[in-house]
Formats: structure tokens, C-alpha cells, sequence
């Protein structure tokens, strides 16, 4: 009878803890895990994480207490996951027109560890409630955990800490200012034109202190230009080194100049990405948080 | 890094004398000719062309 009990909470972690990975994984305009190989890799080991979360609980309660170094293996096993990510995402950006940076990628293959690590959580406290208080507590201890792990997948967004205007493209000379903010100088008279046609000028203002520090990080600013340039499309090809989506700060008061080149020159969904853009966990910084303030 | 971000990889001028060294000099008679030679070899290197002052032009490869 005990080992039936035991059986019943290994399945319902395993099954909670799986549906965390399926509610913690989307594929969205990012394509990031690719369809549908990448997502069948990722769903295995949440799977792994999931039966090894669920067995943790009723190995303890033996008195298995070597059992605990499983999940030190585990640990090993998912810190692999984030070298696999890591190496995959940076081969695949040399082939991006804009690439999307080392801390974009840094973010992305920080979240597949965090998201195994949470499935091993959810697996664990829903086999521990099973145990503990039968199928209804498991259920809703279950739910919960699905419900965090769901909250626990976003972060903030660019537009939660910085304001997204335009601003205004303008040559004097070769150099290439967007507002006061000076960008380029930009040789040819062509791609002055062809600048002047299809570029927007876009100016991003931080709302306080932390986040002018956070929107200066040059990975943060790539990821910008790399989701536009992923959503909008970009006027750009090899061969083309004038037209180059970039950005620059204004030294004195921290904003952000950009230059764009979407495919699709439409300025207020274009500032609708910007702020959709995710704010970089490796980019955030809380100067205010500091002692010295 | 120790690898080199930034090269010249051409000048393109009308004035001789203002240039020398060790990346290529191309030199050109008029202004089309020089925004002409500067637009080519922006194509074929693969690098940027950057106005120095008004007859000299500069091809680099930013990485």
C-alpha cells in the first residue's frame, strides 16, 4: 500500500512537472526553440527533470538519502544544457544578418537551465503534497505550480523601463545625426539616400537611473536591434555595409539613438516591438540599490 | 581580443599629396569619379566608405 502511495505521487510529479516544461516552452517570433526538433530535445529533458524532481521525494522519505546526489547529477546535466544552447545560438548567429549578441544569448541559454530547475521543483513539491495529503492537495499544489511557472516565464520589457519616441534622421555633411545624438559617418552619397528613404530614427529615453544603466549595456542595445530586425524585416544584405541597423548613446543624459531599417517602414508598430523587447537579465543593473546612494 | 576590429582596406582620393601608406590609393579625377570608385569597392570588400574631408574617402571593415 505504501509503495502504491509512493507510485501515485512519482506519477503526478512527473505529470505536473511536464506540463510545467510544455507551459514554460513557446516557440514565438523568435523561433527559438526551433520547431519541431528543438522542442522535442527540450520537452525529453523536461520530462528527465520532471521524473527526477518526482523520485527525489519518496527516495527521502526511505531514509535513500544518497538519493540527493541524483539531483547534483541533474545539475550537471542541465548546466550541459545551457553549454548545448550557448553553442548552438552563437553558430547560428554568424548567419544573421543582425545578429542578436552574446547577451541575448547568454539570456536565452540562462533560461533553458532556470526552466529545467523549475521543473524539478514543481515535480518535487507536487510528489511531496500527494504524499502528504493525498490526490487533492497534489491537485492543487499541482495547479499552483503550474500557475508560478507560468509567472516565472517573463521577464520586464524594454517599454517597462524606458520611453520609445521618434526622432528625426538627418545628414550634416556625412555624419548622421538621429535628433542630437550623432550616429555614422556615412560615406557615399547612395546610401545617404537610401538611409535618408528607409531608415527611422527612433530615440529611447530611460525612466530612472537603473535603467539608463541597463539600456547602455551594448548586449541589451543588439537584442533591440536584433528583434526588430527579426520582426520588421531589414533593408540589408552582405555586400551592404553602409546600411547597418545601430545605435548610440548620448553620453550626457544616457538616452539611446537608433537607426533602423525595417522592411516594413511602419513607425508605430516598429515602436510597439522596441517596447516588447525583453529586458536582459545579464543587463540589468540597480545602481540605486547601492549603499553608496 | 588581440584580433584587429578595424581596417583600412582602401582610400579612394583626388588629392595625391594628402595621402600615403600602407592600404591601396585609389585616385580620382572628379567628385562622381571618386563617389563611383568608393561605391565599388564599398561592394566588392565588403566594408564601409567613410568620408575623411572632401576629397578623401576611406573603405573599412568594421567586424
Amino acid at each position: 500500500m505504501k509503495l502504491e502511495l509512493y507510485t501515485q505521487a512519482v506519477i503526478a510529479g512527473l505529470v505536473v512537472g511536464f506540463l510545467a516544461r510544455i507551459r514554460m516552452l513557446r516557440t514565438d517570433y523568435r523561433q527559438y526553440p526551433t520547431y519541431p526538433h528543438g522542442q522535442v530535445i527540450h520537452l525529453s529533458l523536461g520530462l528527465i527533470a520532471a521524473a527526477l524532481g518526482a523520485v527525489a521525494v519518496p527516495a527521502l522519505l526511505d531514509r535513500d538519502y544518497t538519493a540527493v546526489t541524483f539531483l547534483t547529477l541533474a545539475a550537471q546535466q542541465f548546466r550541459e544544457v545551457r553549454n548545448m544552447e550557448r553553442e548552438t545560438l552563437s553558430k547560428m548567429d554568424q548567419m544573421e544578418l543582425v545578429p542578436r549578441g552574446g547577451s541575448y544569448i547568454e539570456g536565452i541559454a540562462m533560461v533553458f537551465e532556470g526552466r529545467n530547475y523549475l521543473v524539478i521543483f514543481s515535480a518535487f513539491i507536487t510528489s511531496l503534497a500527494v504524499i502528504i495529503g493525498g490526490w487533492v492537495s497534489g491537485t492543487v499544489a499541482g495547479m499552483f505550480m503550474i500557475w508560478l511557472s507560468g509567472r516565472l516565464r517573463s521577464g520586464k520589457y524594454l517599454g517597462d523601463i524606458a520611453e520609445v519616441t521618434e526622432g528625426t534622421l538627418r545628414f550634416e555633411g556625412p555624419n548622421l545625426y538621429v535628433d542630437d545624438i550623432y550616429l555614422m559617418n556615412v560615406g557615399l552619397v547612395d546610401d545617404q539616400e537610401r538611409i535618408q528613404q528607409f531608415g527611422l530614427g527612433i530615440i529611447i529615453t530611460p525612466k530612472d537611473k537603473d535603467s539608463r544603466v541597463t539600456i547602455s549595456n551594448i548586449g541589451q542595445r543588439q537584442a533591440i536591434l536584433h528583434d526588430v530586425s527579426a520582426i520588421m524585416g531589414v533593408y540589408r544584405d552582405t555586400g551592404e555595409p553602409g546600411l547597418v541597423p545601430l545605435s548610440k548613446r548620448d553620453l550626457k543624459d544616457g538616452r539611446l539613438g537608433l537607426l533602423l531599417l525595417p522592411q516594413e517602414r511602419d513607425l508605430q508598430r516598429t515602436i510597439e516591438v522596441i517596447k516588447r523587447v525583453p529586458v536582459l537579465e545579464g543587463a540589468v543593473r540597480m545602481p540605486t540599490e547601492s549603499g553608496g546612494n | 581580443m588581440g584580433t584587429i576590429e578595424k581596417a583600412i582596406l582602401a582610400v579612394v582620393t583626388r588629392d595625391m599629396d594628402r595621402v600615403a601608406g600602407g592600404a591601396p590609393i585609389f585616385f580620382a579625377e572628379t567628385e562622381r569619379e571618386m563617389e563611383h570608385l568608393a561605391f565599388t569597392l564599398e561592394k566588392i570588400l565588403d566594408g564601409m566608405a567613410h568620408r575623411l574631408d572632401p576629397v578623401t574617402m576611406i573603405i573599412v571593415r568594421h567586424t
